[in-house]
């Protein structure tokens, strides 16, 4: 009895389904699908490029243009020199403080070689054009999204085009363009093109109106633009804050980093798919002149070699090689044992400019740079460069010694303060997501406790210090378009931590040997002071029958005896080779700098008061020959004033602390590492 | 007569303060003849620690060893201590001077100050300066009541004796439930025992315990003294119990909690404490007896299991280090702390109340007395 009702059941359910309403046909969908264009996707991606939120925004754009200003500059060899102007924009009322102001308008102007007129619309208004693209060569933009990215988000919160001024030199006139991009098509749309007066004779001036929200701090656009003056120090900045400040970052090296050079791909970096497309796109007519000539790295004997391995002619037709073949191919390619890439195609920062970055940027009392030799991740060659910037500098440490003596239960405030890790690509600070950066994770990696600095587990190490890490690349692998942290490939990760490594051992070797310093002195200093308080001590219990001064001058003679006198002073960091032995350093000390340290400018300026004289007075006992010439630049030199004058204000210590910093002298063999150039040009300049 | 005795005291007073005063400028003396001689000046301060103590049998007294430490000047993990020293030793020869007593905290405000040319203070807290006093102590062998220096009154007496302090005559029998708070030091020249009538003298560990007999009047009844240190008793009370034990032959009884604790203060009582081991001379009763509380009580007066409480890893590790002291190798004294090891509990003397509130006065204690029930 069930039986049929549950078939009949089944039946009903088995046509329903089969006969829906069609609410859509096969051809009204095929009508619905077009193609989309990149600004469109990128126009409800933003976040992809960086424009996630109005502070950010803000920053990208500055980003964005400066970059592309740098780049324009030193390809056309000219030493760069970048104005960013921010302004609160406002319309007709007056503009609200830059705190609270919520649209900006961002002028970048450099004096670089400019742009020509046809160029100008595609460049600042079509996503995806450039020529930074299709080259394997080292350079601050890759993809060419960039600015017009920043132009087509100021069209998307302000409404408003594009400005460029643009001039190739004197001669030629300077063109004003107004663009936008046409979203649909990804094509510019020129709104204003007309030839204008310009007072530059050379350059380009972008201005973008855009929503943005200025802060300091973390992640700004002012902390943008002072790494960027510590990794380039052949740049000069100025800087128009909207506060109506003005900061100017001086060029502190007068010459460009060496060009870098184009590259093919290297066979290592080429996956599956691209050979397929390089095979079917070539001009060559033979496999062997293929490989050879559209690869770094293979010569005509090892296109031979590789064809042969791979049971292919050599003459056969690249263009007919696919399928099975072409993966056959593609192994051998990967197992045949080929030279690394060439590394001259990337320019590294070098350990001079980087140490002129950091003593030009942060204070401290220790600076040294490390640039590592080329590595080769999937057949990119890379250089990692690491930084260090230690300690507080003197002035700072002077001030924060305590004023009073402490009450019971008042403790010295210890700062836990981790350290900074900046972080460069191509000489592009990244300022966000640095827990995915491969740089931070091998500062993490690193065991910075081995260095005489404290870290705990899984963080980064603390203590007042700024650690610097560039990758210089051909093609840096970013986890995202935003370009804001570096993939993590071993071999990358594994070239960072060695650099990090080779700049903690020598901060080790510094801080190692300011704390057998700082011992060496507080022992002797205990006594000094203590010596005192048993004489008064004891010759309060005598009944002040005592022959206090006889008793001090004795206690005093043994203490010199203990504490090994003035011979341990001389024991003290005379190794030679750099500051203290330490390449590629710089130290600040109380008394002075020792390393190649840039001149300041401004250190002129305050040229007032100089130090040297207590400083000769307490000098001890005749040097030896050889040393002479290093202790002559510590007293005497005007140059060595004009750098004292600003970092180190002159201060009276006592005798015991002079000799014991003495003790860090740069001896006759420093001197022969290149070291009096910075002080030279000090003096040169404090004479002016 | 007492006009006359105070007068003699009086020069008593002032000779000792000399010859304490000689030892604390001896201080100074080591400084100098080093300093003279270009050596590097170091007191040696015998070490306070278990290691260097030695228990006399015979005398049944804790006794400091010979080992000594070395404090140099010229030594960088010394040198402040050394300068501390010093100006402890100036501070306490100033009282001497002065003929004054004073406190530990004022000791340490007096010595801090700010080291010249520096931000530093010669002290930061009072615990530096505290042990340098012990130091000086031992290594004058000055006592502390000799140095001026006093603790907190932190002990209570009453019962039938009367002491003259300052010349005023204390009678302990007229001093209601409160009693006469014991000052910290009672040495003759301080205080002295006019006239004592007591037949024993009991020390008793907690002040709610003794609050309890003061209030019963059980000194009355049994004409004995009560005698507290709230705890681990402080030199006062310990000094003064041993007095009336030597000047008036009492035999002295200690009542303390059932846990390592009141073994361990029995037994300071009794023998002397490690750290002040130099003391030992001056304040151990080698006679006084453990009248209670006993780990064998509860069973003997039928006291309930569920007033004991569970011993903690603490008590247990402190109980096994008892047993590994020469001083408690008796046979019946390892049975006791062992019996309290196996039960695995301890006892308050407040758990008594769990009969009636006067148990102790009315019944534990007369048994007691009576059996004679206690431990040497």
């Amino acid at each position: 009895m069930s039986k049929p009702m549950l078939k009949s059941n089944t039946a009903t359910a088995e046509t329903q389904p089969a006969e829906p309403k069609p609410t859509l046909s096969a051809a009204q969908m095929g009508a619905r699908q077009r193609e989309i264009s990149v600004s469109e996707f990128f126009t409800k991606n933003r976040h992809l490029l960086g424009f996630d939120n109005p502070r950010k925004a803000l920053l990208t754009c500055v980003k964005e243009a400066v970059d592309n200003a740098l780049d324009a500059c030193e390809e056309a060899g000219i030493l760069p020199e970048v104005i960013v102007k921010l302004e609160v924009a406002s319309n007709g009322e007056p503009p609200p403080p830059p705190s609270q102001a919520s649209r900006f308008r961002l002028t970048v102007i450099d004096y670089g070689p400019g742009i020509v007129r046809q160029q100008i619309p595609p460049i600042f208004a079509k996503l995806l054009y450039g020529s930074k693209f299709h080259r394997l060569r080292m350079s601050r933009g890759q993809q060419g999204i960039g600015i017009s990215a920043a132009g087509m988000y100021a069209q998307l919160t302000t409404g408003k085009p594009v400005q460029i001024i643009s001039r190739t030199s004197a001669k030629s006139p300077a063109h004003y363009f107004e663009v936008q991009i046409d979203t649909k098509k990804n094509e510019p749309r020129i709104f204003e093109n007309k030839k204008i007066d310009w007072e530059s004779h050379r350059g380009t001036q972008v201005t973008l109106e855009i929503e943005g929200r200025y802060q300091k701090g973390r992640s700004s656009v002012d902390e943008y633009l002072e790494q960027v003056a510590i990794a380039n120090p052949h740049v000069k900045i100025v800087y128009h804050t909207p506060e109506g400040e003005t900061k100017e970052y001086p060029r502190t090296i007068q010459e460009l980093p060496p060009q870098p050079r184009e590259i093919k791909p290297h066979p290592y970096g080429i996956e599956f798919g691209m050979l397929l497309k390089m095979l079917h796109d070539t001009k060559s007519y033979s496999l062997s002149g293929f490989l050879a000539s559209e690869f770094s790295r293979v010569s005509s004997n090892l296109a031979q070699e590789i064809c042969k391995a791979a049971k292919l002619s050599s003459d056969s037709r690249p263009r007919n090689i696919h399928g099975a073949v072409a993966e056959a191919l593609y192994k051998t390619i990967q197992s045949t044992k080929i030279m690394a890439p060439p590394s001259n195609c990337i320019s590294p920062i070098g350990e001079k400019a980087i140490l002129h970055g950091l003593y030009k940027q942060i204070r401290g009392d220790f600076y040294t740079a490390v640039t590592r030799p080329p590595a080769v991740y999937r057949g990119n060659p890379f250089v990692i460069e690491a930084g260090l910037a230690y300690g507080k500098g003197p002035e700072q440490a002077a001030q924060e010694a305590p004023k009073v003596a402490l009450a019971e239960g008042e403790q010295q405030d210890n700062d836990n303060e981790l350290a900074r890790v900046i972080r460069y690509a191509n000489r592009v600070p990244l300022l966000y997501q640095q827990s995915a950066c491969a740089t931070f994770k091998a500062v993490l990696d690193t065991t910075w406790r081995n260095y005489g600095v404290a870290q705990s587990r899984g963080a980064l190490p603390a203590g007042p210090m700024v650690i610097f890490v560039h990758m210089a690349s051909v093609w840096v692998p970013f986890t995202s378009e935003s370009k804001e942290a570096i993939a993590d490939y071993d071999e990358i990760r594994k070239e960072i931590r060695l650099a990090l490594q080779e700049c903690g051992r020598r901060l080790g070797v510094f801080v190692r040997r300011r704390e057998r310093a700082k011992g060496e002195f507080r022992r002797r200093n205990i006594f000094e002071l203590y010596i005192e308080e048993v004489v008064e001590a004891c010759n309060r219990l005598k009944g002040g029958k005592l022959a206090k001064q006889k008793l001090k001058e004795q206690l005093q003679k043994i203490a010199m005896k203990r504490t090994g006198g003035q011979k341990t002073d001389e024991l003290l960091g005379r190794d030679g080779g750099g500051p203290e032995g330490l390449p590629h350093s710089i130290i600040v000390t109380a008394e002075g700098i020792e390393g190649d340290a840039p001149a300041l400018p401004g250190d002129a300026a305050s040229d007032a008061a100089p130090p040297e004289e207590p400083l000769i007075a307490v000098e001890p006992a005749p040097a030896p020959a050889p040393k002479e010439k290093a202790k002559a630049k510590k007293a005497g030199k005007p140059g060595k004033s004009a750098t004292l004058g600003k970092k180190n204000p002159a201060k009276v210590e006592p005798p015991s602390a002079k000799q014991m910093t003495l003790g860090f002298e740069p001896t006759a063999t420093t001197a022969k590492h290149g070291q009096g150039t910075g002080k030279k040009d000090g003096a040169k300049k404090s004479k002016k | 007569m007492v006009k006359g005795q105070e007068k003699k005291m009086a020069r008593k007073k002032a000779k000792n303060n000399g010859a304490v005063e000689k030892k604390l400028v001896g201080v100074a003396d080591i400084v100098i003849t080093a300093a003279e001689r270009s050596k590097d000046p170091t007191l040696s301060i015998p070490v306070r620690s278990l290691a260097n103590v030695t228990f006399d049998e015979k005398r049944g007294m804790i006794e400091l060893g010979r080992r000594k430490q070395a404090r140099s000047f010229f030594n960088v993990g010394m040198a402040k201590k050394f300068m501390q020293t010093v100006l402890v030793a100036d501070a306490l020869a100033e009282l001497q001077r002065a003929d004054l007593t004073t406190s530990l905290r004022e000791i340490y405000y007096r010595t801090k100050h700010t080291i010249k040319n520096s931000h530093e203070n010669t002290f930061d807290g009072q615990n530096e300066s505290d042990p340098l006093i012990e130091d000086l102590e031992v290594t004058l062998a000055a006592l502390r009541e000799e140095l001026h220096v006093r603790a907190e009154n932190s002990g209570t007496v009453v019962g039938p004796v009367v002491f003259t302090d300052d010349g005023d005559r204390v009678d302990c029998t007229r001093l209601g439930k409160g009693g006469y708070s014991v000052p910290s030091i009672v040495e003759p020249e301080y205080i002295q025992i006019t006239r004592c009538t007591a037949d024993f003298v009991l020390l008793v560990e907690k002040g709610t315990q003794w609050n309890r007999l003061s209030e019963d009047k059980f000194w009355r009844r049994y004409n004995c003294i009560l005698l507290t240190g709230n705890g681990q008793p402080p030199r006062g009370v310990r000094r003064l119990a041993r007095r009336l034990h030597e000047d008036y032959n009492l035999p002295v009884y200690v009542l303390v909690d059932n846990d390592p604790w009141g073994y361990y203060i029995y037994s300071v009582v009794k023998q002397g404490s490690i750290n002040l081991a130099f003391e030992s001379q001056r304040m151990a009763i080698p006679k006084a007896k453990f009248i209670g509380f006993s780990s064998a009580d509860p069973d003997r007066y039928g006291l309930p299991r569920n007033v004991g409480i569970k011993l903690n890893d603490k008590d247990v590790n402190r109980a096994k280090e008892l047993l590994k002291y020469r001083w408690f190798q008796k046979k019946e004294w390892q049975e006791e702390i062992k019996r309290m090891l196996s039960i695995g509990l301890k006892y308050e003397l407040d758990a008594l109340a769990n009969k009636n509130f006067q148990y102790l006065t009315k019944t534990y204690l007369p048994r007691k007395l009576k059996e004679k029930d206690w431990l040497d």
